[in-house]
């Protein structure tokens, strides 16, 4: 985490670009955007010591929403871009953006050795099941049985399982939200963006277009009924267990961030540069 | 001294008069943004009655800062009026914006919300010992039920819609 600005108080609107969002009316990434804007503002961050990186997807929009630095970068490839970053400005706070589609399916990859490497950065990843810019298929979380016309009867597809797949990775911290309750949200991103090492944050953020079933979540929550626990085996059985609507943070380890020395090579740019010559 | 779970503690006059602030900016706020929504996805109809609702809920802000005369509100405000866990009472729910709604639907909205504010200064009423606190918050209770009124007359110009009002000839389809 970058260094707290005590010397004057932030208010939300500080870190609000003066681009409308253009998501739907009743989507809950607008609920997302308050948690991140209340956070940072919790945390008394100034805006131009973060920055918010993304890949594709509705979800994805939300660097240009913000008044930090910002990357909306290629599908899937925001945790790569993100990890770069930070390790060549480890003075920045970064906060990376993602949906369950650029997340888990065009980023899966990623996302197994972003939680591996533990470089010190937050993961948001608001989850909706469903692909929803793109007008309504299944993503990796989308129930097995859920009826389109791309997948009449359902996919029959078991759903990918982020949070124990964070876990078993080496995820440093992770929790699950609802981005109804944007206060308590942005509480765990606090909490998140300021623990060491690879923070993984799902938000459940329903997606009032293509999947108008979810507006059911507020009523299926519930906050989780036991503390954080820093044990991955506990950890690994309560996630494993839980009914996928359990809220709160769920795992706080104390693995050592990864950050290699800045400046350690004493390769100049103009080396690499030959490396590259046609 | 008065407090409610997740909500921020109202130990004197000053605190509550900051609390009663933030949660007239907070509604502000919150009916902006579905301005700009409903500005985005061109239902001006809904515009107009959320920046309306906006700008009455910006007057009641000011005369709390008013009331509070000498008083730097708007800094104390900064400083406690923190709804960390629950929502700031008056505000409204985003989740339950839709980009075809009516009138009708946003007074609605704006109902609960009066209706959580006037809940919300009736615990004060019920729990403070400080009897200025008390006075204050009583009167804040009146001023939430003549709100709650006001939003009743209102929805008198907007019956509610007919239970098709979400059809849309065009709508949004899963591609094929």
């Amino acid at each position: 985490m970058s260094t707290v600005d005590t010397q004057r108080a932030y208010k939300q609107a500080d870190y609000k670009s003066d681009i409308n969002p253009i998501w739907c009316p009743g989507c809950g990434d607008y609920h997302v955007l308050l948690s991140f804007t209340r956070a940072f503002a919790q945390l008394g961050l100034p805006p131009e010591q973060i920055a918010v990186i993304s890949g594709i997807g509705c979800s994805s929009r939300i660097p240009a929403y913000t008044n930090c630095y910002g990357f909306h970068g290629v599908h899937g490839r925001s945790l790569a871009l993100a990890a770069g970053l930070k390790v060549t400005r480890p003075d920045l706070t970064v906060v990376v953006a993602s949906g369950d589609g650029d997340g888990y399916s065009i980023g899966g990859n990623h996302f197994l050795h972003a939680c591996r490497r533990n470089v010190d950065m937050t993961y948001v990843v608001m989850d909706n099941h469903i692909y929803g810019m793109t007008k309504g298929q299944p993503s990796p979380t989308t129930e097995p049985e859920f009826d389109t016309a791309l997948s009449p009867g359902g996919t029959k597809v078991r759903p990918f399982h982020p949070l124990v797949i964070a876990l078993a990775s080496g995820a440093n911290f992770i929790a699950r939200c609802f981005s109804g309750a944007p206060n308590e949200t942005a509480a765990v991103l606090v909490e998140a963006i300021k623990h060491p090492g690879f923070s993984f944050v799902e938000i459940l953020s329903p997606c009032v277009t293509f999947r108008p079933d979810e507006k059911a979540w507020k009523d299926l929550v519930h906050p989780a009924p036991v503390a954080a626990t820093t044990d991955p085996g506990k950890a690994a059985r309560r996630i494993m267990s839980d009914d996928g609507f359990n809220i709160g943070i769920l795992f706080r380890g104390n693995r050592t961030p990864y950050q290699p020395a800045v400046g350690a090579t004493n390769i100049e740019l103009s080396e690499l540069e030959k490396d590259f010559e046609l | 001294m008065s407090k409610t779970a997740g909500n921020p503690k109202v130990s004197n006059l000053n605190d509550l008069l900051a609390i009663a602030y933030q949660i007239e900016i907070d509604a502000v706020d919150r009916y902006k943004m579905l301005a700009d929504q409903m500005e985005t996805h061109n239902n001006p109809e809904l515009v107009k009655v959320f920046r309306d609702l906006a700008r009455a809920e910006g007057i009641h802000g000011e005369e709390i800062r008013r009331l509070a005369g000498d008083f730097d509100v708007v800094a104390h405000a900064r400083q406690i009026a923190n709804f960390e866990r629950s929502e700031s009472p008056e505000e409204v729910d985003l989740g339950s914006a839709h980009y075809l709604m009516t009138p009708w639907h946003a007074l609605q909205l704006s109902l609960k919300g009066e209706e959580r504010a006037f809940a919300y200064f009736t615990s004060i009423v019920e729990t403070a010992k400080d009897p200025k606190v008390k006075a204050l918050a009583a009167e804040l209770v009146e001023e939430e039920a003549e709100h709650v009124n006001l939003v009743h007359r209102l929805l008198l110009r907007y019956p509610k819609p007919s239970d098709t009002w979400a059809d849309d000839l065009d709508p949004p389809v899963s591609q094929e």
